[in-house]
């Protein structure tokens, strides 16, 4: 694959790019999988991979810190796999059995883990990004230094709620890091069709909110960015947006025909600008890692991937009485 | 080893499909990524791609099958070297593991029975003991006495809302807590229900434990989204883990020719939903008590309150924490004839109505559900087991009302005992009208609640 020039402008440590490689690499599989698992009628309804876009989440989670909050939409699997929740638990969820982490009940849209600190998995374009703004005002309520990752999609900069939302983090100064993951497709519409302004970034502006954009498949760049977004947020400077450049490999969801959008432009983003072959190339080039190295990382995520799709399919469903648990706390 | 490749669903209802066209021949090399196919589905006509490397060793459907069911074999992959033939294809999938156990009954009302049922347990235990000594006060005040203590008792627990804090609440209700608990805890947002309240139901999410008031619930609808999307299901879909403890309260239902839009009983909406509490009450009492409650209730409560009843005064019990449990009814006048059954505004009117029924000798129970979820059945059930007729009023419309249920569930659980069909009083089934005989006509009213109760007892 003829991956572009590689470079590595923030002397990243050799740990840290094994780190990104094997973090990437466990989304990409694990969404691979989940496709495969859809396929066979493993997994129903509606299932939004991530492929493509690994570099958002692992370059943003690089700068958190323990007690940090994430929330995102309906396309959450890398989020949750980013901040360390455990591959078996997510993949039961998405074939709808009682080890998933909702217990069956949420499925591939909503999953949620106190433990780390992540707060779903919205299905409701947009909705996810008050919520996150409320996430950043508890913190600020109980002045403990946290700060929360609101991530959306391009799709979702044109919800109105969303700058209802920007109105009051700023003028409340609320430690919350507006993701917005511009995948450059709402659904099936390209930004230029569904957007006035090609900038999404500046959409603060109104509000006083800082704002930049950010290359989406260099987890380098990310990485970067979001360190400053978060050490913005938690001085108490209120909110900051990154529009974070990406690309989704795969369709919208499982039954997107993809006729909006050739095959080329697809394969052109995949052979350039590919966030693993990226980070592949720096490895290599820098001398810190031999291609043996990376094939027995290689192998070694595939065995935590099938480990999980074994886990999804050999968990029980629900138990019917879990019908009527969980209305009421 | 081989790896046979299967029919593949292609979207979340798809059982089967036309393998249109092969983009691969035997004996392609293909890596994850790669078309293998074209496949028409009822929708569309995808691209299906590879996931595994290897090479095609046998293609096993012809191109232009029709039918093809999901997960039967149409490729075999095999292994550089290997022959398609000899290889063991291991087949990619498993069928999920199913729960064979009936499922439990669900808990609906009785089925048919050879005998009349038994009246239900009650909880008939006063709200206070009968020595307390009591106070008058109006609902306003019962509100924020209510907010001031439940503030004082819990640092979590704080109040947003459009003028809630310098201009002292649109109705007053929050008139001082900002000057007690400061502007940390009393919080002025912009006129942006839908934002606000997603961010309330976030900080919920959180940790804290908001109190969102709308100048009135006609403003929520904005904001409905937020209130059952987000707030009344998280906790289901997140297996348990996510609660959301949050109160929404305001005005609700008609003030006094504010016309269409400001006009709305929601009270129905959001007694659908579960997850939700909805709670409505009448009194000084209950609308202090039930608040208490409702503050400290770890899920999201719709709090329905009615501004012609924020200045009418009642009985207060004098207590330093008095709560009222959701989920159980209060009988305000004992009867024998008949049961009226409202909540809220409707409660007065239903008083009013038993008033002059005594006078033409017609005993009329009166309940108030105050609570619409849970909401106390048993309570209408015993007492319709003694009057043998009901009417229920609210200020509603008719279709999918409360009215429409509690009668629904007094046929399916006391049907022997019903001498009259249920007459449901409501709103008139239009827009509130602006014009003042009109709104008058649009409103229930005590008269119409006393025809009602002579059409049942056939006087």
């Amino acid at each position: 694959m003829a991956a572009r020039k590689a470079s590595d402008k923030s002397n990243a440590s050799k740990d840290e790019l094994l780190k990104f490689y094997r973090e990437m690499l466990l989304i990409r599989r694990f969404e691979e999988k989940a496709g495969q698992l859809y396929g066979m009628g493993l997994i129903g309804g509606f299932c939004h991979l991530y492929i493509g876009q690994e570099a958002v989440v692992v370059g943003l989670e690089a700068a958190a810190e323990d007690g940090d909050k994430r929330i995102t939409s309906y396309r959450d699997h890398g989020h949750m796999l980013a901040c360390g929740m455990d591959p078996k638990g997510v993949m039961a969820e998405l074939t709808g059995r009682g080890g998933g982490y909702s217990k069956g009940k949420g499925g591939s849209m909503h999953m949620f883990s106190r433990e780390k600190h992540f707060y779903g998995g919205h299905g409701i374009v947009g909705a996810q990004v008050p919520l996150g703004a409320g996430l950043a005002f508890a913190d600020k309520y109980k002045e403990n230094g946290r700060v929360t990752f609101a991530y959306f999609g391009d799709g979702a900069a044109n919800q109105g709620q969303v700058y209802e939302t920007f109105n009051m983090a700023a003028l409340w100064k609320l430690p919350v890091v507006f993701v917005i993951e511009n995948n450059q497709y709402a659904m099936g519409t390209a930004q230029k069709r569904s957007t006035s302004t090609p900038d999404l970034h500046t959409r603060g502006e109104a509000f006083g909110i800082p704002g930049e954009i950010v290359d989406g498949m260099d987890v380098l760049a990310v990485k970067a960015a979001s360190a400053k977004a978060v050490a913005h947020c938690r001085s108490g400077d209120g909110p900051y947006i990154l529009e974070i450049k990406t690309y989704r490999y795969r369709g919208h969801s499982m039954s997107d025909p993809a006729k909006y959008r050739t095959r080329d432009e697809v394969q052109k983003m995949r052979e350039e600008r590919d966030a693993i072959e990226h980070v592949r190339e720096l490895l290599l080039q820098g001398k810190h890692a031999s291609e043996d190295d990376l094939k027995a990382i290689d192998k070694e995520i595939k065995v935590i991937v099938n480990d999980a799709a074994e886990f999804a399919k050999e968990s029980p469903e629900p138990a019917l009485a879990e019908l009527w648990t969980d209305i009421y706390a | 080893m081989a790896t046979e490749i299967l029919m593949p669903a292609l979207s979340p209802t798809m059982e089967e499909g036309t393998l249109a066209k092969w983009l691969v021949r035997e004996g392609d090399s293909v890596s994850s990524g790669d078309i293998l196919a074209e496949i028409e589905t009822d929708k569309a006509t995808m691209e299906f791609e590879a996931v595994d490397e290897g090479i095609v060793g046998k293609i096993l459907v012809a191109e232009g099958t029709t039918n093809v069911k999901v997960n039967t074999p149409i490729a075999v992959l095999v292994e550089d070297g290997e022959s398609a033939d000899t290889a063991a294809a291991s087949p990619a999938t498993a069928s999920p593991a199913t729960d064979t156990a009936k499922p439990e009954p669900r808990p609906v009302a009785a089925a048919a029975r050879s005998a009349p049922p038994a009246p239900p347990q009650v909880d008939a235990a006063p709200d206070w003991p009968e020595d307390t000594p009591m106070k008058t006060m109006t609902v306003r005040e019962a509100l924020r006495e209510a907010m001031l203590e439940e503030m004082t008792r819990d640092e979590d627990v704080y109040l947003m809302g459009e003028e809630v804090g310098e201009y002292q609440g649109a109705y007053k209700i929050s008139q001082g807590l900002l000057e007690k608990f400061g502007a940390k805890r009393v919080i002025d947002t912009p006129i942006t229900e839908h934002g606000f309240t997603g961010i309330a139901v976030g900080s919920a999410m959180g940790g804290l434990r908001p109190i969102v008031e709308f100048m009135t619930f006609n403003f929520a609808m904005q904001a409905i989204d937020q209130i059952i999307n987000s707030a009344a299901k998280t906790l289901y879909m997140s297996g348990g883990q996510m609660g959301c403890p949050i109160v929404f309260r305001g005005p609700n239902g008609a003030a006094a020719r504010v016309g269409a839009q400001h006009s709305q009983d929601y009270a129905a909406w959001y007694a659908m939903v579960p997850g939700l509490r909805v709670v409505m009450p009448y009194s000084a009492a209950d609308a202090k008590g039930l608040l208490k409650t409702a503050i400290r209730d770890p899920n999201p409560v719709i709090f329905l309150e009615n501004e012609i009843l924020y200045g009418r005064s009642f009985e207060v019990p004098d207590l330093e924490d008095f709560t009222i449990p959701f989920g159980k009814a209060k009988i305000w006048r004992e009867g024998s004839d008949v049961t009226l059954v409202s909540f809220g505004i409707g409660v007065g009117h239903a008083l009013e109505a038993a008033e002059n029924l005594a006078g033409d000798g017609i005993s009329a129970e009166v309940i108030d559900l105050r609570t619409l979820r849970p909401m106390d059945t048993a309570t209408v059930i015993k007492s319709v087991m003694k009057t043998n007729r009901c009417v229920t009023v609210e200020e509603g419309w008719p279709v999918g009302s409360i009215g429409s249920y509690v009668s629904s569930v007094i046929m399916q659980e006391a049907f022997d005992y019903l001498d009259a069909p249920v007459i449901t009083c409501t709103g008139k089934d239009v827009p509130m009208p602006y014009a003042a005989n009109l709104e008058k006509l649009a409103l229930i009213t005590p008269q119409e609640i006393v025809a009602a109760v002579k059409e049942v007892t056939y006087r």
